[in-house]
């Protein structure tokens, strides 16, 4: 037996503290085995220990809601017995050590946690985050991650249909990949993951378990230092084709009555499936090693619970249906083995060899998880800049700097990006990427789902308030450009070391901003994920609270809208007002080379009624083209409409009394433009 | 039209081509699991695009060996039309229906965009509702759509026209820089002799309805559907 030192419990990530708890739950010193699933469980990536009291404040509810944060994905009813299960995930730690595989796993991942609960994945999403353009390690990244993403949705037969990549020096050495998953289930077949019924199997399913990913939870739970590149085993590898047979697999036995509880085997591996379903379901659950899939000879108990290993799933299955399900996943050449039963214990309890090698009992190892109430300071809100001031010194002709800002690597096509993604395989992309919010049909109907990331972080770190609304305004106004009616969002907070105040302090001003804006637009929070310690040798990230948005257009025929414009002749508008905010606007950074002042702020209150009047038009037919005004303003606007639709323009500045590079560059918030035939009809 | 759409595993695009089918012919398809060698009576054998085996050890290479692709193999060779798409396209000259082989895109990346074809020849069953040098746009989505054939292969296939679609640009020529993965010829279709088997990298599937942004892969499905409504 392994005697436990102090070294053994700091290797694990575990506090003294922590590990006195850890003593008072087992009631006496653990094996490595129970040690290791303690800190698999206890990491901030399972645990969410450092955002947890934050996370609460969000709004999570709807009478359109099915199933809010805790499961594998959000549920919201779209209408026509159909639902929508979506989540976004973040592989940021996995993606800078091995840019390919980590942003590949990233997306199985999120694949894995729609497909669990019964629905058909329909599109991917990202939102990526990369360092300055000309860092040393940049085009590395960026090519690896985005080959990674198309590697492993291309394979798996799922359009990615749009994202975000933005640039940015505080990500040198900490990219973000968030990757987002949308899909289609029927809304009364739904699976969870609570484990019930005494005595019946649980099964595993997908892949052999090998060495791979072992501890890499942990790994994201902790900041990077010089040594990071020795954590190159740590990361996954992955395969995407035996996800589409494990996807088929499970949907073929979920359209049976088989399945009592499903859950995929993610960060954690078998430990944090198994602690799940026994937890949820309030009972236990007893394995036999022995019978685990295995890759590889002579791994040991711990290796097994802690692997990470790729494409595997967890489910507990009705007695009498194991030899049907049996039958499923051989058709589909993967492994299936009983390696338990469900017990009364509330114990997780595993042989190997005959002998009992873990005895943990489940709900305090998920009740006593430690919380913290880490401190935090709220950042000095920043002094605000005049228009007269942003542009003291600034002297350059409007189309000149419209030609700086539209190849400004914030603002510049992602054709690049997004033509490695196959964005039209299941022939339901009715809105393809470079648009405001992508647009996939419900297959077989005339309804579209609507999907958008958004988030600007330049925004977050100088006012985490005013940048945590603003994010969720732009997603809402990204999904309403489009014609939909936004419906709910899952997001993926990113940030810095939490045990530093100032990074607390940014947290929770996100989270404040967010949950305002989620409440003022009915647009509540379903899922989500928390990526911490995003941090090299104690320099943190922007603070990046990505957000997913998903609406739903009742039909793409008639009330569904893009950017590009669409006839000659037409009249172009602005809705909204033009005041001419150039605080940490991309002309401010790009043309006079200053990241100063505050954000725009978000009138939540505009922000409805402006939405609710362009959604309005969109249905009425009375517009024909509509976009959002965003990074850049009003000008990169009309000129990313222009560049839509293959035709030019001809404006005038809205009037106003600030000055005209400000009226056309600034970036006030609940802005559109649209064009219309008939301007009257718009304007009464 | 009886038509049959082979599934293997890591076929993904078997279902757009369902739908293709079905909105064409008014009838659904079989969809035909790849394990079973007992292929019923079909007008047309589809084998659709997608990561058949994972693309593992060579695009295609491993689905040619299936139990159904023998005998897909002697009813092309008896005369039944059989289209391969894509992946379909690959595991086709995998299977030695059609000469050649596709190499990795000459740009070394997956490649997902709208192309212009030019359509070569209209005596087939898969192009008689095109017309004869019409610049159709559809979309191709692949790693692997090189096409590469000895010389000697090239002559014959341009000699014996059984080139069908070229890639070219919106004017209709077939210049280099409108050849999106460099294929030989700016080749992105081919026929066998008897011309009734095609294969071809882009996805006609994929534009065959309004609301997904263009119908011209819509005609193949309804050339198919006219030539093959009387058939046995």
């Amino acid at each position: 037996m392994n005697a436990i030192t102090p070294e053994i419990v700091a290797e694990h990530g575990l506090s003294p503290e922590e590990y006195e708890r850890v003593l008072r739950i087992m009631g006496g010193e653990p094996n490595l085995t129970e040690l290791g699933i303690f800190s698999v469980m206890w990491s901030e990536h399972c645990s969410y220990k450092s955002s947890k009291v934050w996370l609460k404040k969000l709004p999570t509810s709807a009478p359109w809601v099915i199933c809010g944060p805790g499961e594998n994905a959000g549920v919201i009813d779209i209408g026509d017995g159909k639902a929508c299960v979506f989540k976004m995930e973040s592989h940021n730690h996995p993606s800078f050590i091995e840019p390919y595989q980590g942003a590949a796993t990233g997306v199985g991942g999120i694949l894995r946690d729609v497909f669990t609960m019964g629905a058909r994945p329909v599109a991917n999403m990202n939102a990526l985050r990369f360092g300055a353009p000309d860092h040393p390690k940049t085009r590395h990244l960026v090519g690896g991650v985005v080959s990674g993403i198309g590697g492993y949705g291309n394979c798996m037969g799922i359009p990615t249909v749009g994202g975000e990549v933005n640039f940015d020096p505080s990500y040198n050495g900490n990219i973000l990949v968030n990757a987002m998953t949308v899909g289609v289930a029927d809304a009364d077949r739904i699976f969870y993951s609570a484990a019930a019924g005494i005595g019946n199997a649980v099964v595993y399913v997908g892949s052999k378990t090998g060495r791979d990913g072992i501890h890499g939870a942990t790994m994201a739970s902790a900041e990077f230092d010089d040594a990071s590149e020795d954590k190159r085993p740590t990361v996954q590898v992955g395969d995407p084709f035996t996800e589409k047979l494990l996807l088929e697999a499970c949907l073929e036995l979920m359209a049976t009555d088989a399945i009592i509880a499903i859950q995929d085997m993610g960060a954690a591996g078998l430990t944090s499936s198994s602690v799940e379903m026994s937890d949820k379901g309030g009972v236990g659950i007893e394995f036999d090693l022995d019978r685990v899939p295995m890759r590889e000879n002579g791994m040991t108990p711990y290796e097994i619970m802690l692997s990470e290993s790729q494409e595997r799933m967890l489910m507990v299955l009705k007695p009498g249906r194991e030899d049907m399900a049996r039958a499923i996943f051989e058709k589909w050449e993967l492994d299936f083995a009983i390696i338990g039963r469900v017990t009364d214990t509330n114990r997780l309890v595993l042989k190997w060899h005959g002998e009992t090698v873990c005895d943990i009992p489940v709900p305090p190892l998920v009740a006593e998880a430690p919380e913290y109430e880490r401190p935090w300071v709220r950042p000095e809100p920043p002094a605000s800049l005049s228009a007269e001031d942003a542009l003291a010194g600034i002297d350059i002709a409007p189309l000149d700097a419209l030609r700086t800002l539209m190849a400004d690597p914030d603002l510049c096509s992602r054709r690049w990006v997004w033509e490695q993604y196959d964005h039209m395989v299941m022939g339901d992309t009715v809105q393809r990427p470079g648009g405001d919010a992508a647009v996939v049909r419900v297959h077989g109907t005339k309804r579209g789902l609507a999907i958008t990331t958004d988030c600007t972080p330049r925004y977050c770190v100088a006012d985490p308030i005013e940048g945590g609304r603003q994010a969720v305004a732009e997603a809402w106004r990204n999904l309403t450009a489009a014609g939909a009616t936004p419906l709910a969002v899952t997001d993926n907070m990113n940030f810095g070391n939490p045990e530093r105040p100032e990074i607390m302090g940014q947290f929770a001003g996100c989270i404040e901003g967010m949950a305002e804006a989620c409440t003022a637009l009915d647009f509540p929070v379903v899922s989500g994920n928390v990526s911490l310690y995003n941090e090299t040798n104690g320099a943190g990230i922007l603070p990046t609270p990505a957000i997913g948005g998903v609406g739903l257009i009742d039909d793409i025929g008639t009330d569904m809208a893009s950017p590009g414009f669409a006839a000659e002749g037409e009249t172009i508008l602005a809705i909204g007002e033009t005041a001419g905010h150039l605080g940490r606007s991309l002309f401010l950074r790009a043309i006079g080379g200053r990241d100063e002042g505050a954000p725009p702020s978000v009138d939540l209150a505009a922000e409805r009624r402006n939405g609710d009047l362009v959604r309005t038009l969109i249905r009425s037919g009375s517009v024909s083209a509509c976009h959002d005004v965003s990074d850049g303003g009003l000008l990169v606007a009309v000129a990313e409409m222009a560049l839509a639709g293959g035709m030019g323009a001809e404006i005038d500045a809205p009037d106003g009394p600030a000055p005209l590079l400000a009226r056309l560059f600034g970036e006030d918030q609940g802005r559109y433009v649209v064009t219309a035939a008939d301007p009257v009809a718009v304007r009464a | 039209m009886k038509s049959a759409v082979i599934v293997f595993p890591g076929s993904n695009c078997d279902r757009d081509v369902q739908v293709a089918l079905r909105d064409s012919a008014g009838s659904e398809p079989i969809m035909h699991w790849h394990g079973d060698a007992n292929l019923p009576d079909v007008d047309l054998i589809v084998v659709p695009g997608g990561f058949s085996y994972g693309d593992y050890l060579r695009s295609g290479a491993m689905a040619a060996h299936s139990p159904v692709m023998r005998e897909v193999v002697a009813r092309a060779n008896a005369g039944v039309p059989v289209l391969g798409i894509c992946n379909g396209f690959q595991i086709l000259t995998e299977a030695g229906l059609l000469p050649g082989v596709l190499m990795r895109n000459a740009g070394l990346k997956f490649l997902c965009r709208d192309v212009d074809l030019r359509v070569e020849c209209t005596d087939t069953v898969f192009t008689r509702d095109y017309i004869e040098g019409q610049i159709i746009r559809i979309p191709i989505a692949h790693n692997e759509g090189n096409y590469f054939a000895d010389d000697e292969t090239l002559m014959r296939l341009e000699g014996e026209r059984r080139i069908a679609f070229r890639y070219c640009d919106a004017e209709g020529n077939v210049t280099a820089a409108a050849n999106p993965n460099g294929s030989a010829h700016n080749i992105a279709g081919i026929l066998n002799e008897a011309r009734n088997v095609l294969g071809m990298m882009p996805h006609p599937e994929r534009l065959a309805e309004a609301a997904l942004g263009g119908t011209d892969g819509r005609p193949m499905f309804d050339g198919l559907v006219e030539a093959l409504a009387d058939a046995a």
